[in-house]
């Protein structure tokens, strides 16, 4: 289950890694998308996790992500909207949504507390994931003052999510 | 004279009475951006918390030792009067890298 639990994760740690061999830095719309296309999929996973969970604190986590993902990608829409930057699809966007949905339609075949485990061993290496992007590359990649700001807001409230998450898994076993 | 004393413990004791509130301070905790300020701060019991959330997100002022456990709501200040002495941890169970230390004297 490890080798493929991070379908998403080795999507964005390729990412990083390219982008910086190249040298090409993502621009503030690509990088907006990618922020913002992180977050829908955290709040998808949520979603399924609110519906097939069964052990409550595995459930409140759900719905911990689904508030705090949610309230970040608003905040993200109203910044590119008052910077008037259209968020800009991109590979790096595409292949997430792809190994995310790669990784739901996983999830969707367990049941019980197998499914709670995947859940939540996914959420801890995900957010780690998204950390390490955010933190190697779209933060010091951000032009704009505001985005950076935002992302570095985004990056401390994810750190909590993982520490959050870590402690859910640690729980479980 | 009789009349003068009454009236000296009568003032004596509405002073009295008004220096009691003033011993129960009113302690701000603000949460933004992901942190708690101040990160210490020394209170005492009767002392009453402004638990201040100015983060679009929920937050909570759990205390590791069960003392306390605040929910704020995202951009909502919440009140708590302090009840046990002690040096308290306190965390945000949704985000546990905010963390922060209430000293509370008896």
């Amino acid at each position: 289950m490890f080798v493929r639990l991070s379908a998403a994760v080795a999507a964005l740690s390729l990412l990083t890694g390219a982008a910086l061999a190249q040298g090409a830095k993502p621009t503030d719309p690509q990088i907006a998308h990618i922020a913002y296309t992180a977050g829908v999929i955290d709040i998808t996973a949520a979603k399924q996790a609110i519906s097939k969970a069964i052990n409550k604190d595995v459930k409140a986590f759900a719905e911990d992500m689904v508030r705090d993902h949610e309230a970040v990608n608003k905040q993200a829409l109203d910044l590119v909207k008052k910077l008037k930057v259209t968020p800009e699809d991109n590979d790096t966007s595409k292949t997430l949504s792809k190994q995310a949905a790669d990784k739901l339609a996983e999830l969707a075949k367990l049941s019980g507390a197998a499914y709670d485990k995947a859940y939540v061993a996914n959420e801890v290496a995900y957010h780690k994931a998204v950390n390490g992007a955010l933190e190697t590359l779209l933060i010091p990649s951000a032009s704009n003052a505001e985005l950076k700001s935002l992302l570095q807001t985004g990056l401390k409230i994810f750190q909590g999510h993982q520490l959050h998450a870590e402690h859910v898994a640690a729980e479980l076993k | 004279m009789r009349t003068g004393c009454s009236l000296a413990v009568v003032t004596a004791l509405m002073l009295g009475a008004m220096a009691v509130p003033a011993h129960a301070a009113t302690i701000q905790v603000v949460m933004e951006n992901l942190v708690v300020s101040p990160a210490e701060v020394s209170a005492k019991v009767g002392d009453t918390v402004e638990w201040i959330n100015k983060d679009v997100f929920a937050h909570t002022a759990t205390a590791r030792n069960g003392d306390f456990d605040i929910t704020m709501p995202p951009k909502k200040t919440v009140t708590s009067v302090l009840t046990k002495a002690g040096t308290v941890e306190y965390y945000c169970r949704y985000h546990p890298n905010m963390k922060a230390v209430l000293k509370i004297a008896p």
